[in-house]
């Protein structure tokens, strides 16, 4: 399949689902100053769309320090703290107390932070938050390196991945780490994965988020055109291959045991679809794919096989929606 | 009503009493009874508050600090490493100008571990922009409890409240613990000016350019400057309330003194107990308690010491390469006055070695026996 085919695919899916699921309310502002093609302002855009007005944004330094504009500006029309870099799940819980203390008990309280902020430098506050199952809804958009410093790698980034401090002659040599495996471990009350190919799902899920009482994690795959060296135009197209190639799979874990595939993709689209359009894998040869495509394929039948789903149920499976 | 309770408690019932309304604490030796007793105030109903059990002092200070944000009146209680690792917290606490309360008992720095008192860990946070307070005995940690949330609230920076480890915390004394009608007339509950409030979209802590950053720390220097003059209003209206005044100094027959003893902390109270026995002994020796260490109390402090020919300075801290804090604090403070007081700078006590009536005999003795220090740090009980 070309890509062109895929991404037109892609277009007409998108305007068919979307239509009627994506709240008109617009609680993010064109002013902000992300780069072109990047994929964090258009996931908070969402967000902001499936919880409304009683929100308080909590920002984890990141690329959304600088995105969300400097003093005096704001480029979110709801209250926005910026935090430190540790403090994601910490800041959070003082902040939901606090608002509670002063009655405000059903406003939702969004904690945005990157991979950095969340795989590595924030994981200590974020498991004790989420085990003490604190009110929130935390969203990792995940763009796979330290990427406001400069494209450093994180332990988020894929195995083979060039970055500045995994060159291309010593790339990374780990896999990627499994985070929303670790949430689940949790047992929170909700864990998804989501991209900004498909709005519908990733706004049905913050809406299903600010539903559940206690610790909700969103991970959004989020493409950066600098640091993946990818056009900055196909951003959405890298979001929609990334779950077409089974590389970031669209599920939800609830409780820590019930595993939902939200986008069985129709055909297996082989992953160098996907990495053939960033320059950060374009080092990699043959044998460096072949074994990135095995690993997907095998990370994906463990999926299935989490989510319960056996060869008698699996076309059943294929045309399920999240609920 | 008047009870006998360690200084960790005489804390716990003060945050009862101030009424916060979010705590967040990690456990660490010796503050631990701190959050004990406040966990049980929570649990059983008598203080309505939120405590937050988190899994490090970091994430103690970054949950008050979104408590504080949020517009709730919030605590915390911690000591020595636990306050080293809030570091970089207290810099948002007091750059956010959030009236923050938080409780440090004093507790050396390792290595090797050590849990007994020094000052060295509150001294070593003295730039980050939090007031301040040491405390002489648990009447008074209850006292800069309720006073500590008054004085954040008015000029919006927080205040560390420190007392020494065991010497204090965990040392019985009778306390008298007020009535809460009358606390609440005195600390009436906390409206935040600005704060996270859904439908008012604000921006809080976002970069901030140079061209606006100068104004955003002078304004931090400014009320660190009003902060004298309201400790001294806020200390005078709980004596009226309470019976018991405070200032941010203190002086102790001080009338006609050559020679005055300047400390902090409960080396006070032994002081006071030498200073009393010298005094009957027809010798001119005075004390001058330091109260308030952030922001420093110039004023007062050369006012207290203007006709005093010495002034013998007791440090149960360090700063590597200088000395005794107070020490440096003090000359600093007199610089460029007429008729200084040759200044002794003792350094006692470290990693709470006991310092007796004898130790602060020993140095009135030296500083009466010399016209000046002998050497830059006057080492007391140290084996050399």
């Amino acid at each position: 399949m070309s890509n062109y085919q895929v991404l037109s695919e892609a277009r007409g899916q998108v305007l068919s689902e979307a239509r009627g699921q994506v709240p008109d309310q617009e609680l993010m502002s064109p002013g902000h100053v992300a780069c072109p093609g990047c994929g964090a302002p258009m996931a908070v855009r969402y967000a902001l769309k499936a919880l409304g007005e009683n929100t308080v944004l909590i920002v984890v330094a990141s690329c959304w320090s600088i995105i969300a504009g400097p003093f005096p500006y704001t480029a979110v029309q709801v209250p926005l703290l910026h935090t430190l870099f540790a403090t994601g799940g910490s800041v959070a819980s003082g902040v939901k107390a606090g608002l509670e203390a002063r009655g405000l008990k059903d406003t939702t309280v969004l904690t945005l932070a990157g991979d950095g902020g969340t795989f590595d430098i924030g994981i200590q506050a974020l498991s004790a938050a989420v085990e003490r199952n604190e009110d929130f809804i935390y969203m990792c958009y995940d763009n796979e390196a330290y990427m406001n410093t400069g494209i450093q790698r994180s332990s988020a980034t894929p195995w083979g991945a060039w970055t500045t401090t995994t060159p291309v002659k010593h790339p990374k040599e780990q896999p990627k780490k499994d985070m929303v495996a670790i949430m689940a471990a949790h047992r929170i009350p909700y864990t998804a994965t989501a991209t900004v190919a498909y709005p519908e799902d990733l706004i049905r899920k913050v809406q299903k988020a600010k539903g559940i009482r206690g610790s909700k994690f969103i991970h959004v795959l989020s493409p950066c055109p600098s640091g993946w060296k990818s056009e900055p135009a196909q951003s959405v197209l890298l979001s929609r291959l990334a779950v077409q190639t089974r590389i970031f799979p669209l599920y939800e874990v609830e409780h820590g045991e019930k595993y939902t595939i939200n986008v069985w993709p129709k055909e297996r689209v082989p992953v160098t679809e996907y990495m053939k359009l960033q320059g950060r894998f374009a080092h990699l040869g043959p044998e460096a794919l072949a074994q990135i495509q095995e690993n997907v394929d095998r990370e994906w039948e463990k999926l299935v096989a989490k989510a319960g789903v056996t060869h008698l149920n699996r076309e059943d499976a294929k045309n399920a929606k999240g609920t | 009503m008047e009870k006998v309770i360690m200084g960790n408690h005489a804390v716990s019932y003060g945050v009862q009493l101030a009424r916060a309304q979010v705590i967040a604490a990690y456990p660490i030796t010796p503050q631990t009874q701190v959050v004990e007793i406040l966990s049980e105030f929570c649990a059983n109903g008598t203080l309505k508050a939120t405590f937050i059990k988190v899994e490090s002092e970091h994430s103690a200070m970054a949950a008050v600090v979104g408590a504080s944000i949020a517009g709730a009146r919030a605590f915390t209680a911690t000591s020595s490493h636990g306050l080293a690792l809030m570091h970089e917290v207290l810099h948002w606490a007091s750059g956010g100008r959030l009236p923050i309360v938080m409780a440090n008992v004093n507790r050396a720095l390792g290595p090797g571990w050590n849990v007994w008192t020094e000052q060295t860990d509150s001294l070593a946070q003295r730039d980050t922009g939090w007031m301040q307070f040491y405390c002489e005995t648990n009447q008074e940690a209850l006292d800069m409890v309720l006073q500590g949330f008054k004085i954040a609230e008015t000029v919006l920076l927080p205040v560390m409240l420190v007392l020494d480890a065991f010497v204090l915390s965990h040392t019985e004394e009778p306390v008298d613990v007020p009535d809460q009608e009358t606390v609440d007339r005195f600390l009436p509950p906390y409206e935040a000016r600005y704060k996270l409030q859904p439908g008012d979209p604000r921006s809080f802590y976002g970069l901030v350019a140079p061209e606006h950053w100068m104004e955003l720390r002078y304004k931090m220097q400014k009320a660190m400057e009003e902060a004298v003059a309201v400790t001294q209003q806020v200390g005078a209206e709980f004596g009226q309330v309470f019976g018991r005044a405070y200032d941010v100094v203190e002086k102790y027959r001080m009338d006609d003194a050559d020679l005055a003893l300047v400390t902090s902390g409960s080396i006070v109270g032994t002081s006071r107990e030498v200073v009393d026995e010298l005094r009957d002994k027809g010798q001119k020796v005075g004390l001058l308690k330091i109260r308030m260490f952030r922001p420093f109390p110039v004023a007062a402090v050369r006012e207290a010491l203007a006709g005093v020919k010495k002034a013998a300075v007791v440090d149960r801290n360090i700063s590597y390469g200088v000395g005794g804090i107070f020490a440096a604090e003090l000359k600093s403070a007199l610089y460029g006055t007429p008729h200084q007081p040759t200044v002794f700078p003792f350094i006692i006590g470290l990693g709470g070695r006991d310092v007796t009536p004898q130790s602060i005999r020993d140095i009135v003795a030296y500083a009466q026996e010399h016209d000046a220090p002998a050497e830059e740090i006057i080492w007391m009980e140290v084996k050399r």
